[in-house]
């Protein structure tokens, strides 16, 4: 099995579907020759063509035009927003038209789309290019969205959501890009979305947490181990659906939970898990279901980005008022 | 220095010469005689009276639209009379393998596309089955952002050049369409991309209100497209074979592989800008419609061929008749659509049901079956 950055499973999964499907195209801003500003689509162009990888016009409601018209023609496009704090600048196609594609034409048509997207804090990029924005998908019915904590899940993941026949937001964390390697086979594999990932498993308290959070959570699990907790740490993968089956699974076995995510409180994927289980298990809960989150600011300038992104001693610290509630 | 560089500045010449090529196109005049017989796309007489025939039978179809909506009968609705030479001519030359994205008052374009009518009522009354778009019908149901169809026009018509389909890719937005963003990205992305792509803008006068001199200070829309490097043209838009012309030039020039072209179509809306509390006379008189009347496509076409023998008021009466009793049965089958439920808005979100729709269908079956 290779060892692998996330990037470099990104790229794999990429090359996969590319070769599995003629109908797969790459596309967006810089992904041809230069392989994309983060070489996610390093040598695709050269190895399958300009007609398959192709650059764009700096535009990005363009480009996601682009995907719903490519679509209406039978392709699996798979355009990438160079950075997904230019959401806005697409929001009508993917709200306003892939989500509804298939609801809007009563299965007439479908939208097989994935819109790659770097985001995440935590490597000083300049402002509108590192927020985490996946509130606005996940309140956006009709799409998916998926968040890869590993090489491992990142290249399974991307797979399944090539392949999947609705549109798929499929969200890369700019800070684990290249942060470490993990195990990645070569050959093809899949991960089905909607599928939670028990990273760890533990019998006091459930942390769950997505994207760069994850492994922030993993490290607070292991300093609360030395203190004589157990502690089981859930990555979502996929935050819309959620998986709901194994996140209550764990909660009913350690009766207390926590929620971490990297964007703001009120940007609220980890309110919607909280109500979640307080709908489904408030009966095994010892303790309230408490959140860690960046502050209710805009995405700060990034001198102060070490500061305001949580981190393990805040999940920490929340984890103990958890525990001893 | 270079041998073309300029003495002095001067972009106001510049934009005064560009400007000025942008005359307007016209084949037939308000009178129904030929202007320009050189331009003349020589329809046969069965073509001539066809497409006469379908802009009668859509001046009913709005009509009778309008007075289903006033008794509740109908939902949404664009009126269309005034711009049926811009609509239907521009359709008339298309093949049937050639796709249209519509705006949403461009519905009569895809229903001589293919749409079945019924469903077109449906489309108006807020019925998913409206846009289940059959088999072999090349269209996308009528966008209600303004403008979004242009960009999704270059996508379909980047598809198109991929599978190395002989076909194009045809959309149609307003005056007011042409100030979004999406329409600019959408002609630019098909020039860079050199796609088999008609994109029309039927320039009404008004967006809802706003004149057309409050969207641009370009003296016509058409030069537009210039700056995206695409053939564009003015035409008259009340001249149905200035219109038809025109598309069909564009789509030999897509077909050949040489790219897509803009149309602007001069044109008038008689009608509101929908049924849905619009009042005209708040901004623009009376005056101005009854110029823009005496332009009427239909009076001028029918002229032209009645001058030539091949229509007259029998005619005329038969496919009023027709339409009259075709637009009966469709809004019949239209009244015979099962009625909507929420249950089956749930199952049309995404190919498979995720936890959550699936709790809440087992939650709405109950309740839709009370």
């Amino acid at each position: 099995m290779a060892q692998m950055t996330m990037i470099q499973a990104i790229t794999d999964a990429l090359r996969t579907e590319l070769k599995n499907d003629e109908n797969v195209l790459v596309f967006g801003e810089d992904v041809g020759v230069n392989g994309g500003v983060f070489r996610a689509t390093e040598g695709l162009q050269k190895e399958f063509g300009e007609d398959r990888v192709f650059d764009t016009p700096l535009a990005e409601s363009g480009i996601g035009g682009l995907a719903v018209g490519l679509s209406l023609q039978g392709f699996r496009p798979v355009p990438e927003i160079q950075f997904f704090g230019f959401v806005f600048e697409v929001m009508d196609s993917i709200a306003g038209q892939l989500a509804r594609m298939r609801f809007r034409t009563g299965g007439a048509f479908n939208a097989p789309v994935t819109i790659r997207s770097p985001f995440g804090g935590g490597v000083h990029t300049p402002e509108m290019h590192a927020d985490s924005l996946e509130l606005l998908m996940t309140s956006t019915p009709g799409v998916k969205v998926v968040i890869p904590s590993t090489p491992y899940d990142a290249k399974g993941l991307l797979i399944s959501a090539i392949r999947d026949n609705d549109p798929v937001i499929y969200l890369e964390h700019m800070k684990l890009y290249r942060s470490f390697r993990g195990e990645v086979p070569e050959e093809e594999y899949t991960i089905p979305l909607g599928k939670a990932d028990v990273k760890r498993e533990g019998s006091d308290l459930t942390i769950i947490a997505y994207g760069a959070m994850v492994h922030e959570s993993l490290k607070a699990a292991e300093d609360l181990e030395k203190e004589g907790y157990s502690v089981e740490v859930i990555d979502l993968r996929t935050v819309q659906p959620l998986d709901i089956e194994t996140i209550i699974a764990s909660v009913e076995k350690t009766n207390r939970a926590m929620v971490v995510q990297e964007a703001q409180k009120q940007a609220g994927i980890a309110a919607n898990v909280v109500a979640e289980i307080t709908e489904r298990a408030i009966l095994s809960l010892e303790a309230p279901v408490l959140r860690v989150a960046a502050p209710d600011t805009v995405f700060p300038f990034s001198q102060a980005e070490t500061v305001w992104l949580p981190n393990s001693k805040d999940i920490v610290n929340t984890a103990k008022k958890v525990l001893t509630f | 220095m270079a041998a073309n560089n300029p003495a002095q500045l001067d972009p106001m010449k510049t934009l005064q010469e560009i400007e000025e090529k942008f005359e307007m196109f016209q084949i037939l005049n308000e009178e129904g005689e030929i202007v320009n017989e050189q331009a003349n796309p020589n329809l046969s007489d069965e073509e001539l009276v066809e497409l006469m025939s379908r802009m009668v039978y859509t001046r009913i179809l709005d009509q009778r639209s309008i007075s289903l909506n006033r008794q509740g009968r109908l939902g949404f609705y664009a009126p269309t009379a005034g711009q049926e030479a811009s609509q239907l001519a521009s359709q008339y030359a298309l093949e049937k393998e050639d796709f249209i994205l519509p705006g949403y008052r461009d519905v009569p374009q895809i229903v001589w596309h293919g749409l079945p009518l019924w469903q077109a009522f449906l489309f108006s009354r807020g019925h998913f089955m409206g846009n289940q778009i059959p088999e072999g019908v090349n269209v996308f149901p009528p966008q209600i952002i303004i403008g979004a169809q242009f960009i999704q026009a270059a996508g379909v018509a980047l598809g198109m050049q991929k599978r190395g389909k002989k076909a194009i890719t045809i959309t149609y937005t307003g005056d007011g369409g042409s100030s979004q963003g999406d329409f600019y990205e959408g002609i630019n992305f098909a020039g860079a991309f050199r796609v088999p792509a008609v994109f029309i803008v039927q320039n009404n006068q008004f967006a809802i209100s706003t004149p057309r001199e409050l969207q641009t200070s370009a003296k016509t829309i058409a030069q537009k497209g210039i700056a995206a490097g695409i053939p564009s043209v003015v035409v008259d838009g009340m001249d149905p074979l200035a219109v038809y012309a025109a598309t069909k030039d564009a789509r030999e020039r897509a077909i050949k592989g040489e790219g897509p072209s803009l149309i602007e179509t001069v044109c008038y809306r008689y009608g509101p800008h929908t049924m849905a509390g619009d009042d005209p006379t708040r901004y623009r008189t009376s005056e101005t419609d009854s110029e823009w009347e005496k332009k009427d496509p239909l009076v001028r076409f029918r002229k032209y061929l009645e001058t030539k023998g091949i229509w007259n008021e029998e005619k005329e009466a038969e496919v009023i008749e027709k339409a009259k009793e075709e637009i009966k049965e469709a809004v019949k089958k239209a009244d015979a659509a099962p009625k909507q439920k929420v249950t089956d808005l749930i199952n049309i979100m995404y190919e498979e049901n995720p936890y959550n729709l699936d709790e809440q269908l087992a939650y709405y079956t109950e309740k839709e079956s009370k």
